[in-house]
């Protein structure tokens, strides 16, 4: 690695640490309340440090709770876990399209292990390739915070008033509404999909309330998604596309 | 081992796997129109989903969230900062649950 690209990764990093600070109050709160649902199935404030610090996903965290509490087989944990984080793999593959020609196998590993919902918007709100470094930044800040909150939410129980909860619980939305809705002023295609995926995410919860969340969301994001990209199929240079949407 | 401690591994080490196996795999630029413009997509799609409706069931009054859903959309029209528009999402409940 010459001096230039290390310049540039520190860059990256420090990018990430700065914006990784909003995002690490919100999963401080948001672990907070995983840390009242782990406490009460007996779970110690270490092993739900742990539990956060290694899994990273605020669905497939409540979904392995439910199966610890009912005392399931391991293999309902594997499959409920990926059938509620089964959006990383689509993340992943979006990701895959993204990298730098030259970026090594270590960063790629280090960038898929680094997807969460809040990191994946981070990377994508950027235009060009994809910035291993922007993740590990952005992670260095925000994961430690969600292990702490799990763990505070176990030790300490029920803290944090509840108009605070309920504002900071938008907060991620109000994030997600920043990413999506600037580059669909300029594109009707996205426009329209954003439009589609309100009203059919509504509609699927409603009639379809017997699937889990991640299920719905997956199912969701196939049949919208594949619907968009027959009506409105991208010019054979999306990146430069979406470049200019920023 | 502790029974809870083998969940918390089996959860993480599947995880891991979910999220690392398709930049493995995946090495190549995929040519396919339609899977380019699918992943193309793709992103938009899963953010507004997990935003609708869910931003107006989290907040205890769902005025309060459909207000934070209308004021975020307004603001990121202007191309605010995505961080200014969460703040702004967050006051807008913050001070509407106070009034209601």
């Amino acid at each position: 690695m010459d001096s230039s690209q290390r310049q540039l990764n520190r860059s990256y990093l420090l990018r990430g640490l700065t914006d990784g600070i909003p995002i690490g109050l919100v999963y401080l709160a948001v672990s907070f309340s995983i840390g009242l649902s782990a406490r009460t199935i007996g779970m110690t404030g270490i092993q739900g440090f742990f539990m956060s610090l290694t899994t990273i996903a605020s669905a497939g965290e409540y979904a392995g709770l439910q199966v610890m509490a009912s005392n399931g087989t391991m293999l309902e944990m594997i499959i409920l876990t990926v059938v509620t984080d089964i959006r990383y793999v689509l993340m992943g593959c979006a990701f895959s399209q993204r990298f730098a020609p030259n970026v090594s196998l270590l960063n790629r590993i280090g960038t898929g292990a680094l997807i969460t919902d809040e990191i994946f918007a981070l990377q994508i709100s950027k235009s060009g390739y994809i910035k291993p470094f922007y993740s590990y930044g952005a992670a260095l800040v925000a994961v430690p915070l969600w292990a702490i909150g799990t763990y505070l939410g176990i030790i300490v129980g029920n803290i944090i008033p509840e108009f605070l909860v309920s504002a900071l619980s938008v907060s991620l939305y109000g994030m997600f509404i920043g990413i999506i809705v600037p580059p669909a002023r300029d594109n009707k295609a996205i426009a329209i999909c954003i439009g589609a995926s309100f009203i059919l995410s509504w509609a699927a919860e409603k009639f379809l309330s017997m699937l889990s969340t991640g299920t719905r969301i997956v199912i969701l994001i196939v049949v919208i998604a594949s619907a968009i990209s027959l009506l409105f199929p991208v010019a054979d240079e999306p990146a430069k596309e979406a470049a200019q949407n920023e | 081992m502790n029974r809870i401690t083998l969940y918390i591994i089996v959860m993480a080490a599947t995880t891991l796997l979910v999220r690392v196996i398709p930049v493995l795999l995946i090495r190549k630029e995929i040519k396919n129109r339609f899977i380019k413009s699918f992943l193309f997509y793709v992103p938009y799609v899963t953010l507004a989903v997990m935003t609708f409706p869910t931003i107006i069931e989290c907040t205890k009054s769902p005025i309060a969230g459909a207000a934070a859903l209308v004021g975020g959309i307004l603001a990121a029209l202007k191309k605010i900062n995505m961080f200014i528009v969460a703040i702004i999402c967050c006051v807008i409940v913050l001070v509407l649950e106070f009034v209601l």
